[in-house]
This record gives C-alpha cells, sequence and structure tokens, in this order.
C-alpha cells in the first residue's frame, strides 16, 4: 500500500509512508524515525525520507522491535521534556537499547542520525563522545546556519563533496558541544568532526563542531536540522550554492539521500 | 522516611554559562562580595524503609548512570540526610 502523493508538504501519519516516487531504486530503503514523548521534528524527518526517494516507518520509543529498517534517525524536539538533561532518559527507552545493540554491530553496524534532541540522547546513550551544554549566551538561537561538511566518508555525508559547504536551520539551546581535549583530538585525528560551523560559532561548541562520527561512521549527530532544508518552498531563504527563492534551500536533502543510495549501493 | 542524597555539580573545566548569568546577577542586586558562581543540581531519593549498604549502592549507581553525565558532570556527594537518620 502506497500514500497518495498529494504533491503538497507530505506529512507522515503512523502507518508506513512510501516514497514520493515509487519508481526509484531507493524506494525499497526503509529508515526509521523514533517519536519520543517530546519528539518535535519526527514528521519532518519522515517527510525528508520520502522526499528523498526512500520509505519512512514510524517507531516508537517504548517498543522492542526495529521493525526490520535498514536505519534509523532520532528526531529533534524535547524529549522528556529535556528534564534532567537533554537526552538523559530518553537513553533508556525500550527502542534505545535495540537500537544501541544494532548500532554497535560491527561489518553491518544499523546506520544512525541523530538531529539536534538526537544528538543529544546519542551522546547520552555513548554511542557519540561528548555532550551538549547550554549555549554559551543562554539564548535560544534560531537562524540559518552555514556549515562545512568535513568528512562525506560517511553513511549519511557521502552525497556532498568533501568539503562542502551547506545552508540549514539551527534551533536549540543546548547546543554547545564540550568534550575533552583528548577527545577533541581523537575526533579530529580521525576524520571524525563531520560539520563544522562556517561564519561564526553560533553557541561555543568546542572547536567550531556542528556535527560527529563514531568510529565506524554509521552513527552521525549534528545540531542543526537537514530535515528542515528539504523541499523548496519550505526551507531556509539561504543555499551555499548561490542565490535561491524564498524558502528555496534544500541543502540538507543530501544527508538523506547519502543513507539511501548507500544502503542501495 | 530516610533520604539520599545525591549533589552533581559541572565539572570545574566545564563553563557554566547558567553559573556565570547568575554571578553576573548578583552585583545587581547588590552583592558585591562573590567572585564567581557555578550551578549544580541536588536529588533526594526517598527510602522505602532502612537505608542499607545495598540501597547505598543503588543510590550511588543511579548517580553514576542517570543523575550525571561524567562528560560534563562530577557526583560530589552521595549520603544518607543525618535529620532523617534520627
Amino acid at each position: 500500500m502506497s500514500a497518495p502523493n498529494t504533491g503538497t508538504p507530505l506529512i507522515g501519519g503512523p502507518q508506513p509512508v512510501a516514497s514520493n516516487n515509487e519508481d526509484s531504486p531507493l524506494n525499497g530503503v526503509k529508515v526509521g524515525v523514533v517519536t519520543f514523548p517530546g519528539s518535535l521534528d519526527d514528521r519532518d524527518a519522515v517527510r525528508a525520507v520520502r522526499l528523498a526517494g526512500g520509505s519512512a516507518i514510524h517507531l516508537w520509543h517504548g517498543d522492542h522491535d526495529l521493525q526490520d529498517v535498514d536505519a534509523v534517525i532520532i528526531p529533534g524536539g524535547f524529549s522528556y521534556g529535556d528534564y534532567l538533561r537533554a537526552g538523559a532518559i530518553s537513553r533508556f527507552a525500550p527502542l534505545m537499547e535495540q537500537i544501541t545493540a544494532a548500532a554497535s554491530g560491527g561489518e553491518n553496524a544499523l546506520p544512525v542520525l541523530g538531529i539536534c534532541n538526537g544528538f543529544q540522547v546519542l551522546t547520552e546513550a555513548h554511542l557519540l563522545p561528548g555532550s551538549m551544554i547550554k549555549n554559551n549566551d543562554l539564548h535560544f538561537i534560531c537562524r540559518d546556519q552555514r556549515l562545512r561538511v568535513e568528512n562525506n566518508g560517511t553513511f549519511w555525508t557521502s552525497d556532498y563533496g568533501q568539503g562542502e559547504e551547506i545552508v540549514i536551520p539551527l534551533k536549540n539551546q543546548d547546543g554547545q558541544f564540550v568534550a575533552d581535549n583528548y577527545t577533541l583530538d581523537e575526533l579530529e585525528g580521525e576524520g571524525r568532526v563531520v560539520f563544522r560551523y562556517v561564519d561564526g560559532n553560533p553557541n561555543g561548541s568546542r572547536r567550531d563542531i556542528a556535527g560527529i562520527s563514531n568510529a565506524a561512521g554509521n552513527v552521525v549527530g549534528l545540531m542543526p536540522h537537514p530535515e528542515h532544508a528539504v523541499e523548496a518552498g519550505f526551507g531556509p531563504d539561504s543555499s551555499a550554492r548561490g542565490n535561491v527563492d524564498v524558502r528555496g534551500g534544500t541543502d540538507g536533502l543530501g544527508i538523506f539521500t547519502s543513507v539511501l543510495k548507500k544502503l542501495v549501493g | 522516611m530516610p533520604r539520599i542524597v545525591v549533589d552533581v555539580m559541572p565539572k570545574p573545566e566545564i563553563l557554566d554559562p547558567q553559573g556565570k548569568a547568575i554571578a553576573g546577577a548578583l552585583p545587581r542586586i547588590g552583592l558585591t562580595g562573590f567572585a564567581g558562581v557555578r550551578q549544580g543540581k541536588r536529588f533526594e531519593l526517598t527510602v522505602d524503609g532502612d537505608v542499607t549498604e545495598e540501597v547505598l549502592e543503588q543510590a550511588r549507581h543511579a548517580a553514576a548512570t542517570l543523575l550525571s553525565n561524567p562528560v560534563i558532570e562530577d557526583v560530589t556527594r552521595v549520603e544518607v540526610l543525618e535529620e532523617d537518620a534520627q
């Protein structure tokens, strides 16, 4: 069964959501999007997967079944209200146990992307090093942010050029990435800094780091939101590729096409 | 019922933006005697029954795994509240 293609913004329902293009070879790739109580951007992530040509599966944090998905996205928002620390309680959700085990599985490890709060969940789950503290000016920051793709060798960045710049929205309060110097040196030395802030560091993150990966490259987390820059008419007003129409920025789509192509190819 | 107190503080090398903001506000209400502020968290775990060594160990485990994040925070205290212990 496939959802009707209405040509309008595609808001995912609770059922599996087929891609926009049923003939796409990427259509068979199933990407699970986890919803926690307090998740906000799960439906945007579902929509991004569809627009990239894949099929999206809604996953519930309280379930124990990954439903045979080929990849998982942990979306942005305020899971469990950010109580205690952002991501601290979500990390112990039943589904997170499945995800942590599958993501650490060596050769065929599950690709996992954490966006914003999802990144915070991944650090709390120890799938990624470091942690996030409040932005150094204490403000909630919401703006279009320019990033540089520092490593296009991961599951989630292979559709970008090495060093390519992108513009996607940034919106958070606890966005300052911190880790000790040993960890930072290790991340830099192993090419695990995946995204870096360009044109100014918005929140005090160590070494301008906006996103990182695990050693295998299947787990990536970033603070800005690629899923909000995937469809002309509904994206940011700017793009790193040149002038675009109002809300015409789609620089985030490559994150989602990367994992789909990687899993097919 | 007895309570176990767990104190968690940001690590010394981690900047504490909230503490910094509080330090900036103190002089505005005329309190100029402080060189700095760091903000931590205090948890009170209420125990149903006696605080055995096993329960204390559970509190230490909770402090290390859920109540604090060792990347950015230190557990500075896990102990039974004296006023409850009488």
